[in-house]
């Protein structure tokens, strides 16, 4: 068929519909209003996938602040800088700030702004409910850093382990924060999880089979799953320990027959995945950027693809390694080894993969390129670490010191924060339409690649030393002092390079050359639209015939949908087949009202079990006043031709 | 975008609205399936978790009175024959039938409610007594939230059926899902029923 075979009924994009015109009427159909009422009502994924990476780098820095000031307390023997009770508080607030409101909201934040740019299409799905969880996100970072600015932060590890935060050791309601934090982030990040499924699903440029996304998508996708499957774990952990703090259940209480080893698998049924949610977004931005780079597709892609879902799957069988040392039956070491070691396995294949592409190609040492060097120097160090103490004779004599907080900062830092640096670099252009600073980018990259490894190369030995984790302070003459200074000297190092990336981040933002539409000469389609994007995406919905659809000769578009309602096409999951007209909802204030709403029920719930039920009646008038239809009925008196 | 663009194909021909796996909401209430039957899966876990730490199981008490547990599992199967009539009525658009039967799944729903009342009257343990009793409890409050979440949504829907915007198209898309969403909620009771009921008695 052609574009012009329909009536003229209702105005559609097409060719007699098309450049500024087709803009300024997808602009106002698609754009905010302006002002506050604009930004607080605002349902784009693009606005608010900013919002989320800029919100989360906020907590990266408090986070980076406490670790600052852990190592100011350890850098020499016997010091008094902090406070036992305020030195559990920091390293309690640094672990839980980093994992729930840095690293998983920043990962899936770059999937809120990307995927539906990658996917070719004109918005995210549900965007209301990203909203919704941005907002609660928020909230919940909000409480949780109040509450330890009051001094009710909580002082129980990252982790959580009852019986210590259970109400006979941790009286008060520093717990209760931090598992009323769980809440928060969980249903902010489960929400955002179906999201992407349900836009990489279904939403896909007619065209984009299977075999056609790009791999920060599938990146994206496995991660999703990984939310949607671990997360309740520890949602339904931290309600049971709720529970026994403020009802007296008995979930972890051993004299009544609860267990608190049911609180260490139900926790690392959800903290192992929890690893690899991080981690899997990191290979991501990692293979985008060495195909831009390289100007190849990665090597492999079918094999890349199978390594994500079987890190993703293999991910789900390894929690019990986390609990070596609390005594488990022969078999299970013996499975939790294997398992553990097998990982190793699907992520080595990808490391290849990436030096396969590099091979035979020119790469440009752009400053991503030199995050993605850093990424695969830190993280194979960092994965031949974790094979060691997949070990258990290992493992037992490891367990707790120092040696582990080398192994899994490597593994963080370097699988997933030197690659989001890099990604940070590499999408800015796209984001704000200029081009980062690439001299201070390189500085910046030489002083956080050498702090992080000045920092935490001497904690293997530190660690090997026997210095144990989460103590306040130790007495010279363990042999660990030189080595502690050594690590606050590199976290300092560390800090200074991330002062100069964000310097040159701010600077950039005025003064950073114009990048254009591609400026890396990249293949995937968010490169396909203007720098930064206009708020509906994309004009034309494109036409994807390959998986690097930018390198072909031209990129064909549809015509047809409506340009006076949101409105967006459905594609089938596996052949991406055009099948279905959507509407896309609009903005709405009740997105922030339920989550203030919900932010209420959580709170009010720390303190009485009641807030459940009297809590809960806000939170509903606010859920039915947002899914009630605002408009006349209008999409069946549409001549539609079917 | 100034540039000239070829045209490969017109989307004005597809509908807009269709069922099942071609609806983008089909994909949302999975996805939510996922993750609520992942914590009841890890809540039944937690019973098992919980049953092996023990000699006795229940231990020092009644297992939970069988007349209500009984009672609500065969109404709520009973239920699921109005249910694939409502679903069956929302996928070819026949709104009258709709109507009728969203407003008898109301009161099936209402009926369910009153007699989970009566469970956790007769359910023979407290929460606090012992780790028993608090995975008991969490399980029908568990439930029960489903059941009340669903109720309250289809009561909204039943409301937005009688307004205008019933007439939608669409809305017809939205009762066949929340049809859908029941069948979750009396599919992940019975092996519930069966931990709280049947595992105390035979096991």
């Amino acid at each position: 068929m052609t574009a012009t075979e329909h009536p003229a009924d209702v105005p559609r994009d097409g060719p007699e519909l098309d450049g500024p015109e087709l803009d300024r009427i997808l602009s106002e159909t698609w754009g905010d209003k302006p002002g506050l009422i604009g930004w607080l009502t605002t349902v784009d994924h693009k606005r608010v996938g900013k919002r989320y990476i800029f919100t989360a780098i906020g907590f990266l820095l408090l986070g980076g602040i406490l670790a600052l000031i852990m190592r100011l307390q350890l850098a020499r023997p016997d010091s008094g800088l902090i406070t036992a009770d305020r030195y559990n508080q920091i390293f309690t607030m640094h672990g839980s700030t980093m994992m729930f409101l840095f690293a998983v909201p920043v990962m899936e934040a770059f999937g809120v702004y990307l995927v539906p740019l990658m996917v070719g299409t004109r918005a995210i799905s549900f965007p209301r409910l990203n909203a919704f969880s941005y907002w609660l996100y928020l909230c919940g970072g909000i409480m949780l850093w109040v509450a330890f600015l009051r001094d009710v932060g909580p002082d129980i590890g990252w982790f959580a382990y009852t019986p210590l935060s259970g109400p006979e050791f941790s009286p008060g309601k520093r717990a209760d924060f931090w598992a009323q934090l769980i809440t928060f982030t969980e249903v902010a990040a489960l929400a955002v999880a179906v999201e992407i499924v349900a836009t990489i699903l279904k939403q896909r440029a007619p065209g984009m089979r299977l075999d056609r996304i790009p791999l920060f998508v599938w990146g994206m996708l496995v991660t999703a799953f990984m939310v949607i499957f671990s997360m309740p774990a520890v949602t339904l952990a931290s309600s049971f320990l709720l529970s026994d703090r403020l009802v007296g259940t008995q979930f972890y209480n051993a004299t009544e027959g609860g267990s608190a080893l049911l609180w260490q698998h139900l926790f690392w049924f959800f903290g192992h995945p929890e690893v690899y949610i991080i981690f899997l977004p990191g290979l991501g931005f990692v293979s985008a950027i060495v195909e831009t780079f390289c100007k190849r597709p990665v090597f492999a892609y079918p094999i890349m693809v199978a390594a994500l879902v079987t890190t993703g799957l293999l991910a789900f069988g390894l929690w019990v390694h986390h609990m070596f040392a609390t005594g488990l039956p022969r078999l299970g070491y013996a499975f939790y080894t294997a398992a553990s070691m097998s990982i190793a396995l699907p992520s080595g294949v990808q490391i290849f993969c990436w030096i396969a592409t590099m091979w035979d190609s020119r790469p440009r040492m752009e400053v991503p390129m030199w995050w993605v060097v850093g990424f695969i120097i830190t993280f194979v160090i960092g994965g031949l670490t974790g094979v060691m103490v997949a070990s258990v004779p290992l493992d037992l004599e490891l367990h707790d010191t120092y040696f582990i907080v080398a192994h899994f900062h490597y593994t963080l830092i370097g699988g997933a924060v030197f690659p989001l640096l890099g990604a940070i670099t590499y999408w800015f252009p796209k984001i704000t339409g200029r081009m980062m600073g690439d001299r201070l980018g390189k500085v910046a990259f030489g002083f956080v690649f050498a702090g992080f490894h000045l920092t935490f190369m001497p904690m293997h030995f530190t660690g090997l030393l026997g210095m144990p984790r989460r103590v306040y302070t130790y007495p010279a003459g363990m042999g660990w002092s030189a080595l502690n200074l050594t690590s606050t000297i590199g976290a300092f190092v560390m800090a200074l390079g991330v002062v100069l990336f964000l310097a040159n981040l701010v600077r950039s933002l005025g003064n950073g050359a114009i990048a254009g539409d591609n400026p890396w000469g990249a293949a995937s389609l968010e490169w396909a639209t203007t720098s930064p994007p206009r708020p509906y995406n994309f004009a034309h919905i494109p036409a994807v015939t390959s998986h690097t659809p930018l390198w072909e000769e031209s990129l064909p578009v549809f015509s047809g949908l409506r340009v006076e309602h949101r409105e967006l096409v459905l594609t089938t999951v596996v052949e991406a087949l055009p099948d279905v007209r959507d509407p896309s909802p609009t903005p709405s204030i009740w997105p922030l009202l339920a989550a203030l709403a919900t932010t209420g029920l959580f709170i009010w719930s720390i303190f009485s079990p009641w807030a459940l039920v009297w809590g809960a009646i806000p939170v509903g008038i606010a859920l039915t006043l947002w899914f009630w239809p605002k408009s006349s009925p209008d999409t069946h008196q549409e001549p539609v031709i079917e | 975008m100034s540039m000239r663009q070829t045209f490969a194909g017109d989307l004005a021909v597809l509908p807009t609205h269709a069922f099942g796996t071609r609806s983008l909401t089909w994909w949302g209430v999975i996805a939510y399936m996922l993750i609520e039957g992942g914590g009841f899966a890890l809540a039944a876990g937690a019973y098992f978790f919980l049953m092996s730490q023990e000699t006795v199981w229940p231990p020092s008490s009644h297992p939970p009175d069988l007349l209500p547990g009984v009672l609500f599992t065969l109404i709520i199967l009973l239920s699921e024959i109005p249910n694939t009539l409502l679903k069956k009525a929302a996928e070819s658009e026949q709104r009258r039938r709709v109507l009728l039967l969203i407003v008898l799944l109301d009161l099936f729903g209402l009926a369910l409610l009153v007699i989970r009342g009566f469970e956790f009257a007769h359910i023979n343990v407290r929460w606090s007594d012992n780790a028993y009793g608090s995975i008991v409890w969490a399980l029908l409050l568990l439930h029960t939230i489903h059941i009340l979440t669903d109720w309250a949504e289809s009561v909204v829907l039943t409301a937005l059926m009688f307004t205008r915007h019933g007439t939608e198209p669409r809305r017809f898309v939205d009762v066949s899902e929340d049809a859908l969403y029941w069948r979750f909620v009396w599919i992940t009771w019975l092996p519930i029923f069966a931990l709280l009921y049947l595992a105390p008695r035979f096991v």
